[in-house]
């Protein structure tokens, strides 16, 4: 007879079984992940040997094109940058005001829960609905159109829950001594918002920047239904311009059966990826720059 | 004699001082105006959306009644004579968003068990960045990923597979959704107290019995809302669905088959020239505000899970 337990061969059996099985899940679960990440790499692969030898300077520099050889991005490129410039300017201040007012000023309550819902609730609209709106609102009733404008009102609708959010954390996490000093230095809520929370809360604004920017630039589905056109031989020259965007251009070579245009439309893609690799870079950097002057 | 008492010392109105204060405190009145209009235009954004679609699809059902709409099996709302019954499109949908789930959810859940249960903090600080940029990639990519390199190899095993089919569509939005589940989940299994994972461990447990006996049913009230979050999602992509699975409306369970979700008829719709006003242009309102309410019921289920079964461990 064993001394202990674990000595008892049915018992070391069972345990060698149950660490068997642990085993195996843990490998499984890596194999998960890692296939998700495979996935990733492949799609990346496949759109960067199909776009071998389409991305060049004459791509870049050409309006869209009957022949895939002519085709250019250059009016997309150009409109894109356009949406997401003025996105963020309307999206940015009005969502960071929002969460100031939710953060700082707005007592706790039915009213302050009635917004925060509601926020949360449109996060999860479909960015299809949002065009809806936007056809409905900007173009039909303000009449402006298929323009920029109409088109980068839209898409800041659809990414402000996104700034609000974000903001919202950010400014949560700045301590509440920072506030009661500034308050007991007879600094008015305001003041103290503007010159002690904000420039602290800056770098977690910023990572919401990046992301509501990294949505509009891919999003395309709501500037279809505003009635973005899909073949611009022309640059925007103001916000009430028509204009087309990199995902619209990339959807429509998609569409297209010829082989080439498909070749075409991963070089597009392609461009759209820098894009977005740039615009993250450039925010990302400017978060760090900030988050290096606060520190308490 | 009594002790000097401090004396608050009030600038006298006029002085310069009193000014500042007043012109301060106008400032503030000011800021506080212009915070409250913004956190009203998220307000007023819900109230547009709802208004607008019911303005449009209010006339859409003045001509056609809701129960054509909503029992009807054919949709050719383009074709002549028309047919308005939007089973097929509602169909569609929820074809493409059963599959995604079937390749999310495994793979997800598996992801976020290993995130949270098993890797190493420095391994986990690569894998989940790397999984997250899944949910960045813009979904246009997924569409032509889905059309290019899912659908031929589909056609390697399934030959009769149409080049438009909900199966390609349904795979690459589930993989679009995996960050979402996992980052979720994940996160409600990070805030399951140590104290329960201790305790399983004292009594010998292993690792997987920890993970799934205790952790995963422990959090489950968050990774339940976050798969509900994910099947909203995917009922409502646009892009990479209209590229993927094409644009039959179809009344179909057979995955390898055309079919047109409630997005996609939207997105041909605006492609196409419908006129002001016409039917053809009412139908994309009736069609969204449909879409509208079911994925607001998910997001609603979701938070109403969140809340429901959340266990508190004070």
């Amino acid at each position: 007879m064993s001394v202990f337990a674990w000595e008892e061969p049915a018992l070391n059996l069972r345990l060698d079984r149950r660490r068997r099985a642990n085993a195996i899940f843990t490998s499984l679960c890596l194999a998960a992940i890692v296939l998700a990440i495979l996935f990733l790499a492949i799609l990346l692969v496949e759109v960067l040997r199909r776009a071998w030898g389409w991305v060049d300077l004459q791509f870049i520099t050409s309006y869209p094109s009957r022949f895939p050889a002519q085709a250019g991005v250059l009016s997309a490129l150009v409109g894109s940058i356009w949406l997401v410039v003025l996105t963020g300017l309307l999206a940015v201040p009005v969502g960071v005001a929002t969460a100031v007012y939710l953060e700082e000023y707005a007592p706790a309550g039915r009213w302050r829960d009635l917004i925060q819902v509601n926020i949360s609730n449109l996060a999860g609209v479909p960015s299809i609905v949002y065009g809806l709106l936007g056809l409905g609102l900007f173009v039909r009733t303000m009449m402006l159109g298929r323009s920029l404008l109409a088109g980068a009102l839209t898409m800041s609708l659809l990414v402000l829950p996104i700034v609000i959010v974000a903001a919202q954390e950010a400014i949560r996490a700045v301590p509440p001594t920072m506030r009661e000093a500034s308050f007991a230095l007879g600094a008015t809520r305001w003041q103290t918002v503007r010159h002690h929370v904000l420039p602290a809360a800056l770098p977690g604004i910023l990572t919401g920047v990046i992301l509501a920017i990294s949505r509009a630039l891919g999003e395309a589905a709501p500037l279809i239904t505003i009635g973005a056109l899909t073949f611009v031989p022309f640059l925007p020259d103001g916000p009430l311009s028509p204009f087309t965007v990199l995902p619209i251009q990339i959807f429509n070579w998609t569409s297209r059966p010829q082989e080439d245009f498909q070749r075409v439309a991963a070089a597009g893609i392609v461009v759209l990826l820098v894009l977005l690799l740039t615009a993250n870079a450039v925010a990302i950097l400017v978060r760090d720059y900030h988050r290096r002057k606060v520190n308490w | 004699m009594a002790a000097a008492s401090p004396q608050l010392i009030l600038p006298r109105s006029g002085s310069r001082t009193s000014v500042r204060r007043r012109v301060s405190r106008l400032g503030d009145r000011a800021a506080f105006t212009v915070v409250l209009g913004c956190a009203l235009v998220s307000i007023l954004t819900t109230a547009g959306i709802i208004g607008v679609l019911l303005f449009e699809a209010v006339d859409f059902f003045r001509e056609i009644s809701p129960l054509d709409f909503y029992g009807g099996t054919r949709w050719a709302a383009t074709f002549d004579p028309p047919s308005f019954g939007v089973l097929p499109l509602v169909a569609g949908t929820f074809l493409v968003a059963a599959i995604a789930m079937v390749v999310a959810l495994p793979v997800a859940l598996s992801a976020a068990i290993y995130l949270a249960e098993y890797a190493a903090p420095q391994v986990r600080s690569v894998l989940k960045p790397l999984l997250e940029i899944l949910a960045g990639i813009p979904t246009v990519v997924y569409g032509y990923f889905a059309l290019n390199t899912v659908t031929p190899v589909i056609r390697i095993f399934l030959p009769e597979t149409n080049v438009f089919n909900a199966l390609s569509a349904g795979i690459v939005v589930g993989i679009m959704v995996i960050p979402l589940i996992s980052s979720v989940s994940e996160d409600a299994m990070a805030a399951v107290p140590r104290t329960l994972r201790e305790g399983a461990y004292a009594l010998g447990a292993t690792r997987l019995e920890v993970a799934t006996r205790v952790v995963f049913p422990a959090a489950l009230s968050g990774i339940l809302a976050s798969i509900i979050l994910a099947i909203s999602r995917a009922v409502g992509e646009t892009l990479a669905v209209t590229i993927a699975a094409g644009a039959t409306p179809r009344l179909t369970l057979n995955p390898l088959e055309s079919v047109q979700t409630m997005s996609a008829y939207i997105v041909q719709i605006s492609l196409g020239d419908a006129p002001f006003g016409s039917i053809e242009y009412r139908t994309i309102f009736a069609v969204g505000i449909t879409l509208f309410v079911i994925t607001f019921i998910f997001n609603l289920l979701s938070e109403a899970v969140l809340r429901r079964f959340r266990e508190a461990y004070e």
